[in-house]
């Protein structure tokens, strides 16, 4: 066997001279330091690249990119194809995995100040594998043609439909016609399957090239300055000092947590199933509440939160801004200090954005802002509230069912939270105030006046004057009218 | 007399001599003839991506049923199939919107998609307000904004009515940028 091995690999190598370039790569120096567990995400990212890619491939063999197809294509592959279901939950996931360790590499590298001199490059060209691999996040959600991708579809259609001039054929162009149908999946499909991974993976030969050509990027000392002048003989010269062999002392970590990374990928997708895909794509089902993916919903949040009239120029103007900050970064600030230990802007910058899209995630998720389509009929008026009662009071609960009240308002913790809840309403607004509010709205409540009958006005405010929770007293005027 | 005798380079034969020899000559004609057939080339496939973006607008009469099967006063959900069709479109072509007859032959029909970012607003009669499930935009009955994002009015289709039967003039998604009404 071994002799064999061995014979094959001599007729190789007299042929293509690889192996000295191989040994050479596996055996180039490292500094000491890098090789660290601060250094695995990007290979594991790589290594999720790669799962993706043979996942991606084999539900090819089945998903009918074709849009009166595709949603059944997949059904087939979670319920009748030979683990089908796990191969689309390998790739779902893996998705997830890849996004996540793309952006803690990204961290890594903005904190450890990789980007810098001589590594611009290899930052570019990392930002362009962020793009790609987001683009892929969001292409792969339309392929899962399902109502969500549908309705992102729209709303993508939206955005583009406000930019001026252009908007219009910046749509069509997106859609591949005048509505979202079979053209609009089929050129997902080619973006998804061709244009973008072929991208992908040749900015990552790039990256990958940098890296060894520039060397790893060196365990970032307070105090080392980074200087043009003397940063390549400093770096030879720690790595002829302090260096080691890439493999097996960096490549051991790098393989042991990707194996890890792998691990877990096949457990969570063994637990957590296949993502999707839920409704039909059929849009005269209106009987929808379209959410984006998890690593777009921070931005369906912020389309809820914004200032309307901030809105347009933010969505179009805030991604090019974004992208020309990750860009000019290596620019702007290319030498000078790495460590984050130093650098206490880049730090705060850090946790900001982490938290910015933390809690914009957690919003998205509870979307306080919808109202609850389906409150007014499915959720019950809590007893407490009806008991003992006038007959006008009693009307006034009912009417607050039927004209849909608690699709923005909750009682008893239950419906939306668009308005403000109704539980202790008499605490805050007096009778005449309640009248005013409800026939005229404001403050983001529509007007019911045109809608209400005089008598349905007077049992609602009636009713909602019982809304004061024990020990609280009603609101009262604090100017009432002079007696006569 | 001046014989002039075109300058050789160690090992490039004249190829980066000022004076110019045919060999040279073939090289320049060689890119030439491909930047020629470059543009060729992208002509037809640039024009096949960009071949839906050509055209401005995609607008046709549709009909969408006798006039008697919109109750005066009531807003319905109707689904017409959208006429620029592909054979492989399946459902989603079949586009809904809503119909609110005011009078004998008053009519407002309204897009599905909400003016804020396009997701699919709902009716309720009860409250009289279509609501939308994204962002919380709320229109009233007539399609004026009533709270949240939304920009503008709920879209609405151009109507009219021929031989008994409604007609709507539609095709394509509403956007900001290209609404009819």
């Amino acid at each position: 066997m071994q002799r064999w091995l061995r014979t094959i690999g001599g007729w190789l190598e007299e042929r293509t001279h690889l192996a000295g370039a191989i040994e050479e790569t596996a055996r180039h120096r490292v500094p000491r330091n890098s090789a660290s567990w601060w250094y695995v995400f990007g290979s594991a990212t790589f290594t999720v690249l790669i799962l993706q890619i043979v996942t991606g491939i084999c539900l090819a063999t089945v998903y009918v990119p074709a849009a009166d197809r595709a949603w059944n294509s997949l059904i087939y592959l979670n319920y009748q194809e030979p683990l089908g279901w796990y191969l689309r939950a390998l790739h779902g996931w893996g998705s997830n995995f890849m996004v996540a360790l793309m952006f803690i590499h990204l961290i890594q590298v903005f904190l450890f100040g990789a980007y810098k001199y001589p590594r611009e490059l290899t930052w570019l060209a990392g930002v362009v594998l962020l793009l790609c691999t987001l683009g892929m996040a969001f292409t792969g959600q339309v392929l899962r043609f399902d109502q969500d991708a549908y309705w992102g579809l729209g709303i993508a259609a939206a955005i583009m439909g406000r930019a001026p001039l252009v908007g219009p054929r910046l749509v069509h162009l997106l859609l591949g016609g005048p509505i979202i149908a079979g053209e609009t999946l089929s050129r997902f499909f080619a973006l998804h399957v061709f244009v973008i991974p072929g991208l992908l993976l040749s900015f990552v030969a790039l990256h990958l090239f940098l890296v060894l050509r520039l060397g790893i990027n060196e365990w970032p000392v307070p105090g080392r300055l980074v200087k043009r002048e003397i940063y390549l003989r400093e770096y030879h010269e720690l790595v002829e000092r302090d260096g080691e062999s890439f493999f097996p002392w960096a490549a051991q970590k790098d393989l042991l947590f990707a194996g890890l990374i792998v691990l877990a990928l096949l457990v969570v997708a063994a637990v957590a199933g296949p993502i999707g895909p839920n409704g039909r794509p059929d849009p005269s089902i209106i009987e929808t509440v379209p959410r984006p993916d998890i690593f777009f919903l921070w931005l369906f949040a912020l389309f809820a939160l914004l200032p309307p009239w901030t809105e347009t120029f933010l969505i179009l103007v805030g991604p090019l801004v974004l992208i020309a900050i990750l860009i000019g970064l290596p620019f702007y600030s290319g030498t000078g200090e790495k460590s984050f230990r130093r650098r206490p802007f880049a730090v705060v910058f850090v946790i900001l954005a982490f938290l910015l899209f933390a809690t914009m995630t957690w919003l998205g998720l509870s979307s306080p802002w919808s109202p609850v389509m389906d409150a007014w009929s499915a959720v019950a008026t809590p007893v407490a509230y009806v008991k003992g009662r006038t007959p006008l009071q009693l009307q006034g609960a009912l009417l607050i069912q039927d004209k849909q009240c608690r699709n923005c308002h909750a009682m008893g913790g239950q419906g939306g939270r668009r308005g403000p809840a109704l539980d202790s309403v008499a605490t805050r607004l007096t009778r005449n105030e309640l009248i005013r509010q409800i026939l005229q709205g404001g403050g983001n409540m529509p007007a019911y006046g045109s809608n209400l009958s005089p008598a349905e006005v007077d049992a609602i405010v009636d009713f909602l004057q019982t809304m004061t929770p024990a020990g609280e007293p009603p609101a009262r005027n604090s100017a009432p009218p002079a007696e006569p | 007399m001046s014989e002039v005798t075109p300058p050789r380079g160690p090992d490039d034969g004249g190829w980066r001599g000022e004076q110019p020899t045919r060999r040279a000559l073939l090289l320049k004609l060689a890119v030439l003839i491909n930047a020629v057939v470059a543009l060729l080339f992208a002509i037809p496939v640039v024009g096949y991506i960009l071949a839906p973006a050509l055209r401005r607008t995609y607008l046709t009469w549709i009909a969408l049923g006798p006039v008697e099967n919109f109750p005066v006063g009531q807003t319905l959900l109707v689904s017409y199939r959208n006429p620029f069709v592909k054979p492989w479109d399946g459902p989603t072509a079949d586009i809904p919107c809503w119909v609110r007859r005011l009078g004998q032959d008053e009519f407002q029909i309204f897009a599905i998609n909400c003016t804020h970012l396009g997701c699919p607003v709902r009716w309720f009669q009860e409250s009289q307000l279509f609501m939308c499930p994204c962002h919380g935009g709320v229109y009233y009955a007539d399609g004026r904004r009533a709270s949240g994002p939304p920009p503008r009015p709920l879209y609405r289709y151009p109507y009219r009515i021929r031989n008994g039967q409604l007609w709507v003039q539609a095709g394509q998604l509403p956007t900001l940028g290209q609404a009819q009404v």
